[in-house]
């Protein structure tokens, strides 16, 4: 028997990833990702795989790859929004305000709904703000670059200005949660019930597509092909919970839930699970929804098609200022997502949050496969583009690194990798082509 | 022509200025209902600027646009569409990023009952319109951008036919196309034609469309010289109109027509 694989492994890659349609981009970015990883880990002694770090390293991510999700689709639809840091600041100042300073006047501490009003203040304030800067992009006619050039200046003044530059703290105890910590993460059987549900979605998606495609006739994937794809999820899933569930409460916190909840602490000492962080949960959620929207409703395919011809997307009878406004304030909203992920986790609102993260938010979306140049883009491959910038950071902070040498690192990454990119992307254009 | 049915689209006097040039200056013109007319001149005669406002791109300074009679007004290119109106342009406006079904369904995209995009039926219905007009077509699945021109060409044609249209607007069709592809949209557009549809064909180079039309209408610095049925002129007479403007014996003269 013949093993075609043995003679040509790189054709045969190419036949797994057409069989089974992954991505082959999403590939490189995961195997990129292991490489830095295991890399870091070795260069560090051990201190950057354990449940910890890795822990920890879920949670400092979840802000940046929140509003990277949303950064995708402006890029994708040819803008650019340089005032997510801002909107970031301004907004997290005004939750903070809200929660802190205007609403215990009238509900009194700790109360109840004092989080879910501050957010939803919050993100209505960062939907307003989106909505005032793609009004002006798209009926004044102002480039993004200039009218979020302005908004960066615009928003950190703002929130400079909301309590001349006092920092607010501390937040309320539930709106917390949202920022992971002991109190923020689910534990391990929530944990546990999340993973189910995340493996009854992946079954249901794989089932319903192929049904799907049956129905008009369409090939369908070689089974095998299916089930490699749904376990490879799975197993994704898996790991990620059991790294989650390996990471426990310090002693003394769990001694003390174990006292509140009337539990015996057993000789041995007492080991409960910190479970998924709520943050990570909400970044993963939005990261959900936005796909969602970008490959399965019409404003998704009129904000691709805009990256792809605006001129022709205008003469197909679609309003694409409408559409140009919807993805900014979606872009505003997101950033008032993470402006409560870390006022949240930092226990304070302050003036400065936020600084530089419209940087590192187009540099996640950026080699995460984003093209500058618009219609192109993944929500998941701008997600994992977060974490890559994170690892490497919190990576070269384990390591010992300097700040000034982990900049020029990042720097010189991020121009590597759209390299790169550029090198796979014209490779596989004129294979297509031919 | 002349019967006592009103034809199918009737544009009155439309006018239009691009900072104090007259792009398009007193043009009428008319259609009927499975008539192929030959909108000819040089570049810059102001044919497809005329044309835009049929199709919603622009709007006119001045005229009527009325079809089957009835005034109506044309602001965007979904009025256009709404009444009937296809417009394939010379650019072939596709999004190159996006497959062949996303191009044909844009703006009118097929929902499920969730309301979120049906990109399975959306594909079955584009594997059944490319069938038609391309059958070798397959590539289904890869970006725009990865099509020749002619398939690109069969894209956009399937855009326009597939929605049941009564008038179309075919901008220099055949210009980018080699000649069995040039071949195959003549066949389509005499199949359109019998169908009933009313075609423009906008062309710059009269022997593309000579042989298609049944009239021939002519501009010159964005007026109209004249029209004429293509069996009442010859092919050298028409290059006459085109190039000085002169109207010969079987041309009905317009406003642009040379005086003498």
């Amino acid at each position: 028997m013949t093993d075609p694989a043995r003679r040509e492994p790189g054709r045969a890659l190419a036949d797994f990833l057409r069989a089974t349609e992954i991505d082959a981009r999403l590939v490189g970015m995961l195997v990129a990702l292991a490489l830095i990883w295991v890399g870091v880990d070795l260069l560090s002694g051990g201190a950057f795989l354990t449940p910890r770090n890795l822990w920890n390293l879920s949670v400092q991510t979840a802000s940046v790859a929140v509003m990277a999700a949303g950064m995708v689709l402006v890029i994708v639809a040819r803008h650019i929004d340089l005032s997510v840091g801002s909107i970031l600041g301004v907004v997290g100042m005004i939750m903070g305000v809200v929660q802190s300073e205007f609403l215990p006047r009238f509900l009194g501490y700790e109360h109840g709904l004092t989080w879910l009003l501050a957010l939803a203040v919050g993100l209505a304030a960062g939907a307003a703000i989106g909505l005032l800067q793609g009004a002006i992009v798209a009926y004044l006619g102002v480039p993004a670059f200039i009218v979020t050039l302005g908004g960066l200046l615009v928003w950190r003044g703002c929130a400079w200005w909301i309590t001349s530059g006092r920092t607010v703290a501390p937040m309320d105890e539930a709106f917390r949660r949202m920022g992971g910590g002991i109190e923020g993460s689910i534990g391990a059987s929530w944990t546990w019930a999340v993973a189910a549900l995340a493996f009854a979605a992946i079954a249901w998606r794989t089932l319903a597509s192929r049904r799907r495609r049956a129905r008009v006739g369409f090939a369908l994937r070689p089974v095998w092909a299916e089930f490699t794809v749904a376990g490879l999820a799975c197993a994704g899933v898996l790991a990620v919970v059991l790294v989650a569930n390996s990471y426990d409460l310090p002693p003394r916190v769990a001694e003390r839930i174990a006292e509140a909840k009337g539990i015996a602490v057993p000789p041995g000492g007492l080991s409960i699970a910190h479970g998924l962080a709520v943050p990570v949960l909400i970044a993963v959620a939005i990261g959900i929804l936005v796909t969602f929207l970008a490959t399965r409703t019409r404003f998704g395919r009129y904000v691709f098609a805009l990256g792809g011809n605006p001129e022709a997307t205008e003469l197909s009878g679609v309003d694409t200022r409408r559409v140009t406004v919807r993805v900014f304030v979606l872009m505003g909203t997101l950033c008032a997502v993470s402006a409560a992920i870390s006022t949240a986790r930092l226990n304070a609102a302050t003036n400065s949050q936020g600084t530089l993260d419209e940087l590192y938010v187009i540099a996640a979306a950026v080699i995460g496969g984003t093209s500058l140049s618009g219609g192109l883009g993944t929500v998941a491959g701008a997600m994992l583009g977060a974490l890559v910038m994170q690892s490497l950071q919190s990576g070269m902070v384990l390591m010992g690194l300097d700040t000034p040498l982990q900049n020029i690192v990042v720097g010189i990454v991020l121009v590597v990798a759209v390299w790169l990119d550029r090198l796979y992307r014209t490779r596989t254009l004129r294979g297509g082509a031919t | 022509m002349t019967g006592t049915r009103s034809p199918l689209v009737e544009l009155r006097g439309m006018s239009i200025s691009f900072g104090g040039v007259r792009a398009v200056d007193d043009v009428s013109l008319d259609l009927a209902a499975g008539e192929v007319v030959a909108l000819l001149g040089h570049n810059g005669a102001g044919k497809s600027t005329l044309i835009k406002m049929l199709s919603g791109a622009y709007r006119g300074d001045a005229g009527e646009i009325r079809l089957d009679g009835q005034p109506v007004t044309i602001a965007s290119p979904r009025d256009s569409r709404r009444h009937g109106i296809e417009t394939i342009y010379q650019t072939l406006a596709l999004a190159e990023n996006l497959d062949a079904a996303a191009n044909l369904f844009l703006g009118r995209e097929l929902l499920t009952r969730w309301g979120t995009l049906d990109d399975v039926a959306m594909e079955a219905e584009t594997r059944k319109v490319m069938s038609r007009l391309n059958p070798h077509f397959v590539k289904f699945k890869d970006p725009v951008r990865a099509l020749s021109g002619g398939q690109r060409q069969a894209v956009a044609i399937a855009r326009a036919i597939h929605f049941n249209a009564r008038v179309l607007i075919m901008d220099e069709p055949t210009a980018a196309l080699g000649p069995q592809e040039t071949r195959q949209v003549a066949d389509l557009i005499l199949q359109l034609k019998k169908e009933g549809i009313g075609i423009f064909l906008i062309s710059h180079d009269i022997h593309d469309v000579f042989d298609l039309a049944d009239r021939v209408a002519v501009m010159k610095n964005g007026k109209l010289v004249g029209t004429a049925p293509t069996g009442a002129v010859t092919k050298d007479e028409v290059l006459g109109m085109i190039i000085l403007g002169s109207c010969p014996p079987g041309a009905v003269p317009g406003p642009g027509a040379m005086a003498g």
